[in-house]
């Protein structure tokens, strides 16, 4: 693994400039430019606000405005992990010409992919900080469990990413399943709701490497709480495992991208 | 000089034929069937792209690899640059290597000339910083300086091809590999092209040449390796190497072997036996042809080709409206061409086939058969004779285009 880093980081000039590719062209020739980054996140933080008031209405509870907050600050890393694994999945495919001609080491497009959304969602997080600010929860000391949370979730996707890129590569249905996953993976992921709410069932949305994360975001920066340690770990633990296997499947199977693709 | 930077020791690559199977559903019967296979053989729908292919470069050697389509040329330069792996064999490469397999991939289409520039270069193995300083120096021989915050989807593929190219020839690497860039861009290009390539090898880079463009690689390499359907046919000096490219032209194609065969051919001007012309002069190509079994439908093929080999000429005793002829074993056939050569000067070798139209096999060829001296006394270049005359008027051009000197 240690060599796979020293071998990325000899390239982090092209992973720079494939990155700065994917940042740059996704907003030449769109009117809104960058807002792009943040009306993605909007669109989800929305689709969360109606489902949030709809229970409340139907628990015939108020809806609060600090539940803004908890939708908001799951939400946009979860529009992060959706657009950056769909993008990692495809980037292999959508890099032919390269990974066909050009000899260098091709982890570095699923991780150019991950940082190119990392941008956006990094973007998307000065809105939400405002969000934040507006309803009120207020600050806490906590909040430094946050930028290692989304550490992990970054390691999380670029593993996942790294493994789902290359299998594409060889299958094309992974692709469209990942496609499939992403798009129901709201309902089985703690974005809209709390674990808490299915008691007893709670831990096996746990499971979900994701939903400990978001969860921990949650008690983190809104609840002024600490995280889950026994969740997180479990959630760091596997993105560990992931980003290993992932990587080193990746690097076997590389030499075979150039015939198979 | 035995300094070896670039070794490939009996180097064999396997490819399938067809789809390889590229969903979940046709894997599991592939797995299953992977059990009950020994590795190392061919399997119905293999065949090797390359086999037993073994050579060695030297530092700050021009080495060529010819062949036609399909030959593998483009399947040894992936193996070389590290796309793929060989199946059997090993390569070693002892340096940095930058191989542009085509001009201007990873270009993208959305941006422009100058982000394109920064995107190649770091593709290609060129730090930032050494883009930043080598940028004008591109943008220069590019000719683009005009275009060059505009996306690249506006440009011409001629422009596309420069701006490739430019940014390729100015990549610092210890061995530079190039697939088939001279054909880009118009003459004047092409000779810039080839100009540059001359200059990064006289600088001592090693650069590999992989074309079909044999001008070009005459004109780049001193040793060159001839592939023929994925193995060696030839490998050597150039001269030799072209050689039997031209040979190849027909051996590859269908043979029926040993039914006809070409007795002799010989050359003559009007006073007989001779190699020397003055341009425009007469010529005559005796062919003595013996048949060895049974055959029909033959014609006499003649083609006369320059010394990059390109076809000048072509005509046969078919096109000229004689009948097929046959043969029978002992029997023998001749004829005689006669030719004006109006040719520029030069020497053309004639190359003489036997060949059936119908069938498209070759029954013998003969290469070269002869080779023509062709003198016109003026300075002329190319391979016709318009016979070039000048007029040089100090002053105003005639009023009128009817208006010819002496008329």
């Amino acid at each position: 693994m240690l060599e796979h880093l020293k071998t990325l980081f000899r390239y982090r000039e092209l992973l720079y400039m494939i990155t700065w590719r994917e940042v740059r062209i996704k907003y030449k020739q769109s009117m809104m430019g960058f807002l792009w980054a943040i009306f993605m996140p909007l669109i989800i933080v929305a689709a969360g606000i109606l489902v949030k008031y709809a229970m409340a209405h139907v628990a015939q509870k108020p809806f609060l405005l600090s539940e803004v907050a908890t939708i908001s600050v799951k939400a946009v890393p979860w529009a992060f992990f959706v657009s950056a694994l769909r993008f990692a999945t495809n980037s292999l495919i959508a890099n032919t010409n390269l990974v066909t001609k050009i000899s260098f080491p091709k982890e570095i497009f699923p991780v150019a992919s991950v940082a190119s959304q990392l941008i956006d969602f990094l973007v998307a997080s000065v809105a939400l900080t405002v969000i934040l600010l507006v309803s009120g929860v207020g600050l806490s000391l906590q909040v430094l469990w946050a930028p290692l949370l989304i550490a992990l979730l970054v390691l999380f996707t670029v593993g996942l990413g790294t493994v789902l890129s290359a299998a594409s590569l060889f299958f094309r249905d992974v692709k469209y399943l990942t496609e499939v996953v992403l798009t129901f993976a709201i309902f089985f992921t703690p974005v809209f709701y709390e674990v808490e709410m299915f008691g007893k069932w709670g831990t096996v949305l746990l499971l979900n490497p994701v939903a400990p994360i978001l969860e921990g975001l949650n008690d983190t920066v809104v609840l002024h709480e600490s995280p889950d340690f026994l969740w997180v770990g479990y959630s760091a633990a596997v993105s560990v495992i992931l980003l290993t296997a992932g990587y080193s499947f990746f690097k076997k199977a590389e030499p075979m991208f150039a015939e198979s693709i | 000089m035995s300094d070896v930077v670039l070794t490939f020791d009996d180097v064999h690559k396997k490819f399938k034929r067809g789809e390889i199977h590229d969903s979940l559903r046709d894997l599991l019967p592939a797995l299953t069937g992977r059990f009950l296979r020994r590795t190392g053989n061919l399997e119905s729908r293999e065949f090797w792209a390359l086999k037993e292919i073994s050579f060695e470069i030297t530092r700050g050697e021009a080495f060529g690899i010819v062949g036609h389509n399909g030959a593998g040329k483009s399947t040894i330069l992936k193996l070389l640059s590290g796309i793929m792996r060989p199946t059997k064999g090993t390569i070693d490469v002892n340096g940095s290597l930058s191989a542009l397999i085509e001009v201007g991939a990873g270009f993208h289409p959305d941006l422009t000339g100058r982000e394109n520039i920064y995107l190649n270069g770091t593709i290609l193995g060129m730090a930032r910083r050494e883009i930043e300083l080598r940028f004008d120096e591109i943008v220069e021989f590019s000719g683009l300086s005009d275009f060059i915050d505009t996306p690249v989807k506006r440009y011409s593929s001629g422009m596309y091809a420069r701006l490739g190219f430019a940014v390729a020839a100015h990549v610092d690497a210890e061995i530079l590999v190039v697939d088939e860039v001279l054909s880009v861009g118009d003459h004047m290009f092409q000779k810039k092209c080839l100009d540059r390539m001359n200059t990064v090898i006289q600088n001592g880079t090693t650069v590999v040449f992989v074309s079909h463009n044999l001008q070009a690689v005459a004109d780049l390499c001193g040793r060159s390796l001839l592939l023929d359907r994925g193995q060696m046919m030839s490998i050597g000096p150039i001269e030799e190497v072209i050689q039997s490219y031209m040979g190849l032209s027909y051996a590859s194609r269908n043979r029926e072997g040993h039914k006809a065969r070409i007795v002799s051919v010989s050359l003559r001007g009007e006073d007989g036996a001779n190699m020397r012309f003055d341009s425009g002069e007469r010529a005559w190509i005796d062919v003595e042809l013996e048949g060895l079994a049974d055959c029909e439908g033959l014609a006499v093929v003649l083609d006369m080709l320059d010394r990059s080999g390109y076809n000048v000429f072509n005509t046969s005793t078919e096109r000229l409206g004689e009948e097929p002829f046959s043969l029978r074993s002992g029997s023998t056939y001749s004829c005689s061409f006669q030719l004006d050569l109006n040719l520029a000067n030069g020497a053309y070798d004639i190359e003489i086939t036997v060949y059936n139209y119908g069938t498209e096999y070759v029954f013998d060829t003969m290469n070269p058969a002869a080779t023509v001296y062709v003198n016109t006394g003026v300075e002329v270049r190319g391979v016709a004779n318009c016979k070039p005359k000048v007029t040089v008027r100090h002053g105003a051009a005639p009023a009128s285009p009817m208006e010819t000197p002496g008329a």
